[in-house]
């Protein structure tokens, strides 16, 4: 049997961000099991010794030029959003903090994780 | 943690610092990042510009849209190497980017394109300089690319994040080059860990600023530190559990959250409480931090290499090319400075305190002389910056300004304190030195005629004083200075008033 | 006598170039003939999810107005000039909805046209419209679809294949001669197979991903479907090059000879005397039906008659190809659908009770955006990159590639190409397969080691079983995609050498069906 248990299938689709039902999870647990159980032998073909690709090709170094190119007018990017105001996308309210957000009144710069 | 246990914390009363030092040895640890400067984004090639129109520094690219595809910005690439060998460290044969998933809705793909085991550049250090002169070194962990995320604007009644009714996001920064310089753990520092904090950051500003990767403005966020701060009792050779402090965008802000977080973990650790390991954030206004997020287990941002960007490969011939183009360090040119302005020591670590060397490099470099020039920023224009409460740097003046005004009191058409109003009077939007002058009327008043009356007249008024010139005392002559200059509105020069009192009463200063 | 339309839309490709070039046809004649096909018998078929007539007849007669205008604005146009396309709905278009065959996208309009879009513009191809697939490209029999499955023309109760089964059926029916497909595992070479058509899986980076819906990055590439192997090689031609949004793409440099080689030019070859083929033979036997293995051999048989070395050539990592490939895929592809999170485009749904926070509803968004083959496979790929787990699972998969690189190199020391059958089954029932992931994911069998190694691959018709399609295989190394052409394009020939019409045409009548 599978070391997949349906407590880790709930936290994958937490991490995943898929809300799922009880009896979702546990189909998806069952159905997992099972392909996992089929994908896990590919442990057992390659050694130590093997380097991994990541990569089908060996390319190395694809840069671009510093140049500015084409951006889109705040209409243009709203465009698809599914809530917009002030030029900016809405979104609801954000439970877990972890921004530099800065209140409406008191604007300030600040960073990425 | 529950709420009731963490209010407890917040509540535990701050230690002294002196005795917090006294029965702990801190340990820090920074990660800074570093937004680069360059014309395009990290992966796209929309405009990298601060303060535009939300969403309009955006394309395809930026805002994850489907099918779309990273290109990295070679120049970016080439800034990353240079800092990191300018933090003396090694510099990768070959690296590559991850993906760090997270879901945030500032972050459009829900991935930040950044490097995890395999940065460009890794074991280096920079020596920051204290107050005192003396040499700290701060050993580098790593330096790695990456982009930055979008920006968060909280609405809603309380504008707070808690209890927000809604975000709005602006994604122009998303897509920043970052450079993110992670220190190893900070050791040995005892007291002076406020101040190696605030050095190093400094520091690190200036490297970026001398190698012109970024504009370095903490303001603007261009450079901002996380710090990371535990404490341990002496001897005790375990790391204690530590805090991160988020965006600390100050130097000064820097100094005060480490100093802050060591006096709250030693509050904590003494009334036998413990630390959470979590994120805080600093809070300008009260000078404290605030909790953040617990780091939990739960985090898990499944790194994996980017598939859809290859290798960079460094050659020798590539790092070494840009190692010799790599300006001074700013160790070495504070050195270089010092010795050819010919300040004394404690005159110098003003200077850099105020954060003041490039603009009296380039005042020096206007025409200035060292002295001229240390005289204004240090004097008239912190006075200043102090009173409109800005940094110096960044109060305005140009040096060009500085030069115009002294060759006027150099001319004699005006003298210092007509040259204090005239520099306000500039800042204020009056134009140029020269022009206000002139459109004043502030010359100073040197035609002997108009002096001299305003001089006898002054010498007919006070005849007490005139009587103490004549048996010797020329100090007195400056309560006659004082009338003069009301007379002539301010415009007269006191040397000439002196010499015009000692030839009437015909006598010889010398 | 002047083309009927229904003759028209029988053309190959390069016969309507040419009678476009003479003038015999116009292509809003021929656009229309084939706008006609599809609303004729697309309802039955459901090929497309969006079929764009008007933008397709206003590039129709622009194309036509070049012609007539003569001269050099006549000469310049490319062959393709106004020969139509479609276009698999999980490349982005302007001016039409990309929808990856989700929920997720409904209604969403990309601002921007894939790379392989702009050159077909370029080319002045009219594009009639966008064909279904499974949801985001994820499956092998295009029943996973929001806009509901697929049926293969050869028999409406069977699959088209999959995810390409909308770009395969509509080439196989006559709705379009040719079509833009995607390839992760199998995707254009399968649903080539299942239906009689063909179908290349261009090397890894010979066409650019710029715009191409990413389901794994490391694994996907565009390619051409037809019903001849010329017809692919004309719009492989076009497609083909690097592309500086794409950093996977390849620069001509990069080609043997510092340059893009013309397939059309290798799909002309018609000559296999000398030509080295390898079969593998860990693709075949068990596993295949027995009328595939009977194709397969007769297709070998008359490969070696006409001259052909035939060598048996062993490949045993592809033992492991599958659950490399099940592990890695989802993996990209779970990394790749983060996006879709109701934020900036698309879907949004709101939960329908409690807290209305952003993680909330991203959650429900993602819950009822996604259908269940994606979710697994999102899941699937969380679980293979979470913390303590990435070293067993992504990390094996990505030796295993190693392994069959090392295979394939050691295989292309023997022959000059390999071959083998391009599914190990005929188009099978409509649902027979969907409640049983795994027995799906075994249609890759054949077709994912050319991915994993990034080469190229084509699916050229072998004949009928059961009155079924079945495909045949050809592999080459790493840019060597012209050698799929020459043999693909000998064996298409030998097969075809007879008073029959070629197999493409054998396809039933379908107005029977809807009318
Ligand atoms: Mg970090
Ligand atoms: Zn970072």
């Amino acid at each position: 049997m599978s070391e997949i248990s349906r407590a880790d299938v709930e936290h994958l689709a937490t991490l995943a961000h898929i809300a799922m039902t009880d009896a979702e999870l546990e189909k998806m647990t069952s159905e997992l099991a099972v392909i996992v159980d089929s994908v896990k032998r590919v442990q057992e073909a390659a050694g130590a010794d093997v380097p991994a690709t990541s990569h089908p090709l060996p390319l190395t170094n694809v840069f671009r030029d510093d140049v500015v190119g084409h951006a889109f007018t705040a209409e243009e990017a709203l465009a698809n959003a599914p809530e917009a105001e002030d030029s900016r996308f809405k979104v609801p309210a954000i439970l877990n903090e972890d921004d530099d957000a800065v209140t409406a009144n008191t604007p300030q710069e600040g960073g990425a994780r | 943690m529950t709420t009731t246990t963490q209010a407890a914390m917040d509540a535990a009363e701050l230690m002294s610092f002196e005795d917090a030092i006294e029965t702990f040895e801190p340990v820090l640890g920074f990660e800074v990042h570093v937004e680069l400067n360059t014309a395009s984004k990290m992966f796209s090639s929309a405009p990298n510009a601060f303060g535009d129109e939300p969403n309009t520094n955006v394309n395809e690219v930026d805002l994850g849209m489907p099918g779309t595809l990273p290109v990295v910005n070679g120049k970016a690439v080439e800034s990353a190497i240079r800092l990191g060998l300018a933090l003396n460290c090694t510099i990768a044969q070959r690296c590559r980017f991850a993906r760090k998933q997270y879901f945030y809705p500032d972050t459009p793909k829900n991935w930040q394109t950044s490097q995890y085991d395999e940065p460009i550049a890794f074991d280096g250090f920079v020596d920051v300089e204290l107050d005192d002169g003396e040499i700290f070194r701060v050993e580098i962990e790593r330096a790695h690319m990456e982009e930055d995320a979008g920006k968060l604007t909280h609405a809603g009644t309380s504008g707070r994040i808690h209890g927000a009714d809604y975000s709005l996001v602006d994604y122009n920064r998303a897509g920043v080059p970052l450079i993110e310089i992670v220190s190893k753990p900070v050791t040995g520092a005892g007291s002076r860990a406020p101040e190696i904090a605030r050095a190093y950051v400094s520091t690190i500003r200036d490297i970026v600023k001398g190698l012109g990767i970024s504009d370095a403005r903490m303001e603007r966020g261009n450079v901002r530190c996380d710090a990371n701060v535990s404490l341990m009792r002496p001897g005790a050779g375990v790391f204690g559990t530590r805090s991160e402090t988020k965006n600390v965008n100050s130097i000064r802000a820097v100094e005060h959250a480490v100093t802050y977080e060591i006096r709250r973990h030693a509050g904590i650790l003494s009334a036998g409480g413990s630390i959470v390991q979590e994120t805080r954030h600093w809070k300008e206004d009260t000078r404290t931090t605030s909790s953040g997020r617990v780091k939990s287990d739960a985090d898990d941002y499944r790194y994996f290499p980017e598939p859809d960007l290859v290798p960079i490969v460094t050659t020798p011939q590539w790092v070494e090319s840009l190692r010799a183009e790599l300006p001074e360090p700013p160790a070495k040119r504070r050195r270089r400075l010092r010795e050819a302005w010919g300040y004394a020591e404690a005159e110098f670590r003003d200077v850099i305190a105020a954060g003041l060397l490039d603009q009296i490099e380039e005042t020096v470099a206007h025409g200035a002389s060292p002295a001229v020039a240390r005289k204004w920023w240090m004097g008239e224009i912190s006075r200043l910056a102090n009173a409109r409460d800005v940094e110096p740097a960044v109060l305005g003046v140009e040096p060009a300004t500085i030069v115009e005004l002294n060759d006027l009191i150099q001319a004699g058409t005006i003298n210092d304190k007509i040259a204090r109003q005239v520099l306000e009077l500039h800042l204020d939007g009056a134009g140029a030195p020269a022009q206000i002058v002139q459109d004043r009327g502030l010359e100073v008043v040197s035609d002997d005629g108009a002096l001299a009356a305003a001089v006898e007249k002054a010498m007919a008024e006070n005849p007490d004083v005139v009587e103490k010139v004549k048996g010797g005392k020329f100090k007195a002559i400056g309560a006659l200075i004082g009338p003069v200059m009301k007379e002539t509105r301010g415009q007269a020069d006191a040397g000439k008033v002196k010499e015009i009192v000692l030839q009437k009463l015909n006598m010889n200063s010398s | 006598m002047a083309p009927t339309p229904d003759s028209l839309i029988r053309l190959t490709a390069a016969q309507m170039s040419a009678k476009l070039r003479t003038g015999e046809i116009t292509s809003v004649e021929l656009t229309q003939a084939h706008l006609d096909r599809i609303g004729a018998v697309d309802e039955t078929i459901n090929a497309f999810i969006h079929v764009s007539g008007d933008e397709a007849l206003q590039t129709a007669a622009a194309v036509d107005a070049s012609r007539a205008a003569g001269g050099a604005e006549a000469e310049q146009l490319h062959p393709l000039a106004g020969v139509p396309i479609a276009i698999k709905d999980l490349i982005v278009t302007k001016g039409q909805p990309t929808t990856a065959g989700s929920k997720m996208l409904q209604g969403w309009m990309s601002p921007y046209d894939a790379t392989v879009v702009e050159k077909i513009r370029t080319a002045r191809m009219p594009i009639l419209g966008k064909t279904n697939l499974d949801e985001f490209a994820m499956g092998s029999s295009t029943e996973h679809s929001a806009y509901g499955p697929t049926r293969n023309p050869w028999d409406i109760t069977r699959i088209p294949g999959g995810s390409g089964g909308g770009s395969a059926a509509a080439v196989a029916a006559f709705e379009a001669p040719l079509a833009l497909g995607t390839d992760t595992g199998g995707s254009i070479r399968q649903p080539g197979a299942v239906t009689g058509t063909v179908g290349t899986k261009p090397t890894y980076g010979g066409v650019s991903r710029y715009g191409a819906i990413a389901m794994a990055s490391s694994l996907d590439q565009i390619g051409p479907v037809a019903r001849t192997v010329e017809d692919a090689a004309l719009l492989h031609d076009l497609i083909a090059g690097h592309d500086e949004k794409d950093s996977t793409s390849l620069a001509e440099a990069e080609y043997p000879e510092g340059r893009i080689p013309s397939f059309a030019e290798a799909a002309t070859t018609k000559n296999v005397a000398g030509l080295r083929i390898g079969v593998i033979k860990q693709l075949q036997g068990s596993g295949y039906q027995a009328g595939v293995l009977s194709r397969f051999q007769e297709a070998l048989d008359q490969l070696r008659d006409n001259g052909a070395e035939i060598v048996e050539v062993d490949c045993p990592s592809f033992d492991y190809a599958l659950g490399a490939y099940y592990l890695i895929m989802p993996s990209e592809a779970s990394s790749n659908l983060a996006r879709y999170d109701g934020v900036r485009y698309g879907t949004r749904v709101l939960p329908e009770s409690g807290p209305m926070t952003i993680e909330r509803v991203m959650g429900a968004t993602r819950a009822a955006g996604f259908g269940d083959e994606v979710k697994r496979r999102i899941i699937l790929g969380t679980y293979a990159l979470s913390a303590g787990y990435y070293d067993a699972y992504y990390g094996s998969a990505q030796k295993i590639r190693t392994l069959i690189q090392r295979d394939f190199e050691a295989a292309f020391e023997r022959a000059d190409v390999l071959v083998s059958p391009t599914s190990p089954t005929v188009a099978f029932p409509l649902e027979d397969k969907l409640d049983d992931p795994l027995a799906m994911y075994l249609n890759d069998v054949a077709t994912i080691p050319a991915n994993l190694a990034g080469i190229p691959g084509i699916s050229v018709p072998g004949g009928l079983s059961e009155g079924l399609p079945v495909g045949i295989q050809f592999l080459a190394p790493a840019k060597e995609d012209a050698r799929v052409y020459r043999a693909a394009a000998a064996l298409e020939r030998l097969l075809n050498d007879n008073d029959e019409p070629p197999l493409w045409a054998q396809v039933p009548a379908l107005e029977e069906v809807t009318r």
